[in-house]
């Protein structure tokens, strides 16, 4: 209802306006102190939390590869290293699976766009040499519960992500001929489900080629 | 292009900011009464809802990439001083404009919508012409909702309202009616 | 203002004077995160702190605060407590916290909470301050837990998580959806008002037998 609160016309106390200043500048100053010792006492776990689920997504999607390293888009190009000085969240970002012998198994990439509801957050990874999907998972989605949410929940759905091949074909369920590019759509979210396999063509045409491009000699020396 | 027209028609359908979010009910409830009043409290709306999506663009982009932890207590407190600059502006601007949106400016910077706007806009990551969509989208909603309200409520006072039912409970309802009927606008942004 | 007794000043916003379900102060979160009664505790839980925190801190620096920007010094006293709430949850309780998203920062705007200290905290010692505000967020996460109960058994078949009814239940799924929130809280508003309409009927009824009962003697 009305969040307005009933305001009277405030009594003059005499107050000057340096001492309203003043208090408000004490006032503003505390507040950012307590802000401050929270923020340092919290922001430690809340990271260790964030890398965490990106660690197991990106573990999930390529099939628990040995290690992983992100790789950036500078300048059009995926490199291992920032520029100097270089803030990290300004760039974006595939991440690459490592097998125990440092050979390359896969790549994991993140990519976005609008779903039935909201927008709809996927992690994918995929061989580049062959097309081949290795899993997927939704990081994001506001879809409507018990119908577009079985993106995330249905397994059947889930799981021929890691069979299929890019790009990727939407089918009616059990009217496909047995290509590999085609999944078979869910029954009663159909948009949902097609908003996913958008994402992963979407993000296939446009990293497929910077992927294909980065040279992986030199670059994992530990 | 396309991107920006996606951002503003979810916004006003899809994801209205009153009947999807749930901000903004305070005018919802309260001045939903008379669509005349309503569509004025909407332009109100549209307006600063603009402004705000500028200046939290400005602040995000400038200031708080430093300090997250200020956000909350930055955005509300321009917020504050910022709605009673552009009263204080229209005022000697335009004195006919003022008659028309005055009493609502005040009303509008403790409406959640406004923070929400600034907030959602952050954490979407817009850039500037994505939150200016945004705004305008989010503004829209508002004012369509209000619209559609206050058209409903004229027509009810007409009915004959079990006493038990007058006042909230009623706009409540009609108010869970009306967002019902807006779900059958999702999926219009993954069309074609 | 009149004066009330310790006791008004602690039971009063549980019920009589509850801020969601009588007052009508505080809706945005009542809808919004009530889906399941997780959430809704959680939301009750962090506007509770707030407000004891806030009420605290006003009624406290009440001298200090000069009477021209008293709403500005109390709406940053608010946010910075919502702040510390928004973090230590996320800290806390990551999963949570994703699901409420931007609606904690809302707690800033949350009427209730400036309500109580424009009306009261600003205006009483210390000590009622503090029992106003736990009879308050009392009151605020009573009507959570209620808006919440009904949303999530109904759309989703559970309480707390915990499955009721079995495999064969269909879930109402309109519940846990925007809809749901608006139309919860408005028959939950029929209910309330049928109720004290029917203890009017029946006090009117009972004097009536009364005033008779009088005559006949």
């Amino acid at each position: 209802m009305s969040d307005e609160p009933q305001v009277q016309e405030p009594e003059d106390n005499g107050a000057s306006s340096a001492g309203i200043i003043a208090t408000l500048a004490v006032a503003g100053m505390l507040a950012g102190l307590l802000l401050v010792v929270v923020y340092e006492a919290t922001q430690p776990r809340i990271l260790a939390y964030k890398e965490k689920m990106m660690k197991e997504a990106v573990g999930l999607v390529l099939q628990e590869p040995a290690s992983f390293t992100t790789l950036y888009l500078v300048d059009g190009k995926l490199t291992l290293d920032l520029p100097e000085d270089a803030v990290e969240k300004d760039f974006e970002k595939v991440f690459v699976g490592y097998d125990e012998h440092n050979s390359p198994v896969g790549f994991a990439v993140v990519h976005n766009r609008a779903g039935f509801q909201d927008q709809v957050k996927v992690i994918f990874g995929y061989d580049p040499e062959t097309g081949g999907m290795m899993g997927m998972k939704v990081l994001e989605s506001k879809e409507t519960p018990g119908l577009g949410d079985a993106i995330e929940k249905d397994m059947d759905f889930v799981g021929q992500f890691e069979r299929v091949v890019a790009p990727l074909v939407g089918v009616k369920k059990g009217s496909g001929s047995g290509d590999p590019h085609e999944v078979d759509m869910i029954t009663g979210a159909t948009i949902s489900a097609r908003a996913v396999i958008r994402i992963i063509n979407e993000a296939f045409e446009r990293w497929d080629p910077l992927i294909k491009a980065y040279d992986h000699g030199g670059s994992k020396d530990a | 292009m396309g991107d920006l027209i996606w951002i503003l028609i979810s916004t006003v359908l899809v994801n209205n900011f009153t009947l999807a979010y749930f901000l903004g009910l305070c005018p919802f409830m309260g001045v939903s009464a008379r669509v005349e009043t309503a569509l004025r409290m909407g332009m109100a709306n549209i307006f600063v809802l603009t402004i705000t999506s500028i200046c939290a663009w400005l602040l995000n982009t400038f200031l708080l990439d430093h300090a997250p932890y200020l956000r909350v207590i930055s955005f509300i407190v321009v917020i504050a001083s910022l709605v009673q600059i552009v009263e204080m502006v229209i005022k000697k601007v335009s004195p006919a404009l003022f008659k028309q949106l005055g009493i609502y400016l005040p009303l509008i910077t403790t409406n959640c919508a406004i923070l929400g706007l600034a907030i959602f806009q952050t954490n979407k990551e817009y850039d500037f012409f994505q939150g200016l969509f945004f705004a305008i989208g989010a503004g829209l909603g508002l004012t369509l909702a209000l619209v559609l309200m206050a058209s409903i409520r004229e027509d009810a006072e007409r009915a004959q309202v079990p006493k038990i039912a007058q006042g909230m409970a009623l706009v409540l309802i009609i108010a869970g009616s009306l967002s019902m009927a807006f779900m059958g606008f999702a999926g219009l942004g993954s069309a074609s | 203002m009149r004066e009330t007794t310790p006791k008004q000043d602690l039971f009063r916003g549980i019920w009589k004077e509850n801020p969601v379900l009588i007052q009508m102060l505080g809706l945005c979160p009542a809808l919004a995160v009530t889906n399941t009664v997780e959430n809704s505790l959680a939301m009750g839980v962090a506007t509770f702190f707030v407000l004891l925190g806030s009420s605290l801190s006003v009624s406290l620096l009440k001298k200090f605060i000069p009477g021209e920007v008293r709403i500005s010094t109390y709406i940053m006293i608010i946010a910075t407590f919502v702040t510390v709430a928004d973090m230590s949850l996320e800290a806390m309780v990551p999963v949570v916290h994703k699901k409420l998203g931007a609606f904690i920062a809302l707690i800033v705007v949350n009427c209730m909470i400036l309500g109580r200290q424009e009306a009261f905290a600003s205006k009483r010692p210390v000590g009622r301050a503090l029992l106003d505000a736990v009879g308050v967020g009392t009151g605020f996460m009573i009507a959570m837990v209620m808006m919440g109960g009904v949303r999530e058994i109904l759309g989703m078949g559970s309480f707390l998580n915990i499955p009721l009814f079995g495999d064969n239940y269909e879930p109402w799924v309109v519940m846990i959806l925007p809809a749901g929130g608006f139309l919860t809280l408005g028959f939950w508003l029929l209910g309330l008002n049928w109720w004290a309409e029917r203890k009017k009927q029946r006090q009117k009824v009972l004097a009536a037998r009364e005033s008779s009962e009088r005559r006949a003697a």
